[in-house]
């Protein structure tokens, strides 16, 4: 029996890659590229679509159909080709910053029309390609190239964002739960529906130097410190809370997709 | 009767101006004639400066709006000051407009004719059927026969086009006296 | 078939012909003047087993468009000065992805929120130059109901053979008027599609240099793997930094338009056609028929006036300003904003020293045919 590597999803000539020591990037990419294979997808019925930032640039990596767009958009893209050729499998691949700052709004719509997109979302907490920049994920008075005495807003709950809008499949993990990841990205392929997986993963060039917790090793033993199942997490003082991540399946429902209801248009559209 | 006929239907937002319009060019489109359609609006979908302009030729409609009214219907008092130079034929709500001086403003009660057929709504009906009476810039016949088709029959259009007709009738008579 | 005129307004006219060149796909976000566009396809659509979506906003509205014309599928959006600003960031994107699509600006009153309702005919730069970076793009302008309707057939024509997108720049006047209209039966237009690859898949490069300077369009779902990215990118579609790379790409963006001109630029002429004339009006969209009706009475003075109507706006008719230009004493350029927009491209094209002469309007109101003899008389 031979193991499931992913290597045909990979686009060998591309590599190496562009991340940093340490990023998490590479190791969601593996995860993904080994569930296609598990899930026996295809080149030809796989469409990623990827916007601007460092995981933006996971596209180039991928030997499937790929589109990479602006800043912010990679959904609305995903949507028009998921909604046009159902039959495809749709996956959007976005950072914090691409995701649910500058496409927030797209996030929250994509999340409510239920369209049947899997979204990874890998969150660095802070704008890793342009200099380390606060995103609507970093923490409250951390340190970022533009918070440089900590930053005065608060960060979304990016996971509870998608279940307020709507998304039939929410999980959240890190990078450091290898086998967390895998099923979690199996599980929203093959959900129908918006489904969302939130990775939290270390940006140590940026983020980790600037907030003292170096090397990047820190970094991964600090999420595998702080990551801890909904069993553990409920039980945790809200203070306690602000210092813990909570991972698992958040949110696992089977709500009608968006092409789903589209066709009772087309056939009530058809009737008149 | 001169070749090209030109309407302006003016009032506020709401009286159906620009459903008048349609009506009055597609009947003119079915008589085999070229027809043109425009109108002007505000933001308000109920009140507000409204007014829809109707072409009826039988050549080609080169400018698309209209020049050299051959009538103006008047349904509020804001389209009365802005076409009271006009020497062309007027038709005004009385129910809504003090006209001014002139011996080319005819008032009809429109807004109360609608209220008492219980249908608001029908008012364009009437005044419409009350104008083709006076100035007859499409077959009154066709025209009933394109509100008929519209709106399927609708007993209250019936009785609206004929209350448009009564009064447009009465409007003559007056007109005779001028 | 029903060979029967109806009455048609000119955004009920764009609905029918996009669905009529074989468009399935609408995303957009309603805004008037163009609203009509959207309600209709939202009817229509779904009963020809296409889709209307809306879209959270224009920006999503166009990536959504540009999505689903990568399946393969026809796809359009309609806006109005607001929303088409907004939509410029993933216009770039569909230019330099060279993907197929159609954009409806009906043109309104601004700047900003402006005079929401009232026409106006100022985004003509904004349609030119609207994106960072520097590009061609293809614009036509309808000037009737019957016009709103060919042009949106032509405009997915022009889309699809050149694989670009595609703007058609209308205003309020057009799209609001209704005419008597006999739509085209099938067949009576010619539609053109997207030229698609034949070769063996692997070998597949989705912007393979080739003499007309547009290559095949795979389609998502197909035999064809393919990647198209928003970045520089090379013939294979994947990103690259190269300066060679990048002068060959942005050349061949402008020059795939600019070889094809002759196919792209449509001029029509009313009166014009004399050795000499006194007046030639230079109009397009809903403004060229105030200035044919401002050419008759013209005519009937005895003054030698003519018009050349722009149904292509951009790429600009440079040769056609030049020709029927240069045969005329007087040039006018009635248009419904401030700055002469096209006034500037004319005197670009006939130079500083002849006599042009701009009619403006952009107070909502419509140009009228004594707007422009006023203009014309004035130091004759």
């Amino acid at each position: 029996m031979s193991f499931i590597t992913g290597r045909k999803f990979i686009n060998q000539e591309a590599l190496p890659h562009m991340w940093c020591q340490g990023c998490g990037n590479g190791t969601v990419l593996s995860a993904l590229a080994r569930t296609f294979e598990q899930l026996k997808y295809t080149n030809e019925d796989t469409v990623v679509v990827t916007g601007i930032g460092c995981w933006g640039k996971a596209d180039d990596y991928l030997t499937t159909n790929a589109l990479h767009v602006t800043h912010g958009r990679a959904l609305p893209f995903a949507t028009g080709i998921k909604a046009a050729k159902p039959e495809l499998h749709v996956v959007a691949l976005m950072g914090d910053g691409d995701g649910t700052t500058i496409g927030g709004n797209h996030f929250i719509h994509s999340a409510r029309r239920n369209i049947d997109i899997t979204a990874i979302i890998v969150n660095n907490l802070n704008y890793g390609m342009t200099g380390g920049q606060f995103s609507a994920t970093t923490p409250h008075d951390a340190i970022t190239a533009t918070t440089a005495f900590g930053n005065p807003e608060r960060p979304f709950d990016v996971c509870a964002l998608a279940e307020a809008a709507g998304a039939n499949y929410v999980a959240r993990t890190t990078i450091y739960n290898g086998r967390l990841l895998r099923s979690s990205i199996k599980d929203a392929l093959t959900k129908k529906g918006f489904s969302l997986v939130e990775v939290i993963s270390p940006c140590p060039t940026q983020f980790g130097r600037r907030n003292k917790i170096n090397p990047a090793v820190e970094m991964l033993r600090s999420l595998r410190d702080k990551a801890v199942t909904k069993d553990v997490f409920d039980k945790l003082s809200a203070e306690e809370k602000d210092n813990h991540i909570l991972i698992g399946s958040l949110v696992n429902k089977d709500a009608a997709d968006f092409n789903t209801r589209y066709e009772e248009i087309r056939s009530k559209a058809l009737q008149k | 009767m001169k070749n090209r006929q030109e309407v302006i239907l003016a009032g506020s937002g709401g009286q159906g101006l620009i459903m008048a319009g349609i009506l009055l060019a597609e009947t003119g489109m079915n008589e085999g004639k070229n027809v043109v359609q425009t109108q002007s609006y505000g933001i308000a979908s109920r009140g507000g400066f409204s007014s829809s302009e109707v072409i009826i030729s039988d050549d080609e409609i080169i400018f698309q709006h209209v020049e050299d009214p051959d009538v103006i219907v008047v349904l509020s008092q804001e389209a009365m000051q802005i076409y009271d130079g006009f020497d062309t034929t007027i038709i005004y709500d009385s129910d809504l407009v003090t006209p001014g001086k002139g011996n080319n403003r005819f008032g009809a009660p429109f807004t109360k004719a609608a209220f008492e057929l219980g249908n608001p709504a029908s008012i364009n009906i009437i005044f419409l059927g009350c104008l083709l009476q006076l100035k007859p810039v499409v077959d009154p016949a066709k025209f009933a026969a394109v509100v008929d088709k519209k709106f399927k029959s609708n007993r209250n259009n019936e009785k609206a086009l004929q209350k448009g007709v009564e009064l447009g009738n009465m409007l003559k008579e007056a007109m005779a006296k001028c | 078939m029903d060979r029967t005129p109806r009455l048609v307004q000119g955004n009920q006219a764009i609905a029918a012909a996009a669905i009529y060149a074989g468009a399935r796909f609408f995303a957009g976000y309603p805004i008037t003047p163009s609203s009509e566009i959207a309600e209709e396809c939202s009817k229509k659509l779904p009963k020809v087993g296409g889709m209307y979506m809306q879209m959270e906003d224009e920006i999503a509205s166009v990536g959504a468009m540009v999505g689903a014309a990568l399946t393969g599928s026809k796809a359009f959006t309609a806006t109005s000065g607001p929303g088409f600003s907004l939509m410029q960031e993933n216009i770039g994107m569909a230019t330099i992805g060279e993907v197929p699509c159609v954009i409806i600006n009906v043109q309104r009153s601004g700047p900003s929120t402006g005079l929401a309702t009232k026409p106006s005919q100022s985004d003509l730069m904004q349609i030119k130059w609207g994106r960072h970076g520097d590009q061609a793009i293809i614009a036509l302008a309808p000037a009737s109901v019957a016009e709103c309707f060919a042009l949106t057939v032509k405009a997915f024509n022009l889309a699809e053979k050149f694989r670009t997108p595609v703007i058609l720049a209308a205003d309020e006047i057009v799209a609001h008027m209704r005419e008597n209209f006999i739509e085209p039966l099938p067949g009576e237009l010619e539609v053109i599609d997207r030229k698609k690859p034949s070769g063996p898949p692997a070998q597949y490069r989705p912007f393979e240099p080739s003499e007309d300077m547009v290559s095949p369009l795979a389609a998502y779902g197909s035999e064809y793997v393919f990647h198209i990215t928003s970045s520089m990118c090379g013939p294979e579609g994947y990103s690259n930094n190269d300066p060679a790379n990048a002068t060959w790409k942005i050349k061949q963006l402008h020059e795939k338009i600019a070889m094809h001109r002759d196919e792209i630029v449509e001029t029509k002429t009313f009166d014009a056609d004399e050795a000499q004339l006194d007046i030639l009006l230079i109009a397009f969209g809903g403004t060229t028929r105030v200035a044919r009706a401002a050419a008759l009475k013209l005519r009937q003075e005895g003054v030698k006036a003519g018009v050349l109507q722009l149904v292509t706006v951009w790429p600009f008719a440079d040769l056609e300003v030049l020709k029927y230009g240069s045969k005329a004493k007087t040039v006018v350029i009635p248009e419904m904003n401030y700055s002469g927009q096209i006034a500037d491209e004319v005197k670009r094209v006939l130079g500083p020293a002849a006599d042009i002469r701009r009619v403006n309007k952009y107070n909502g109101e419509v140009i009228t045919p004594q707007d422009i003899l006023q203009v014309v008389k004035q130091s004759n």
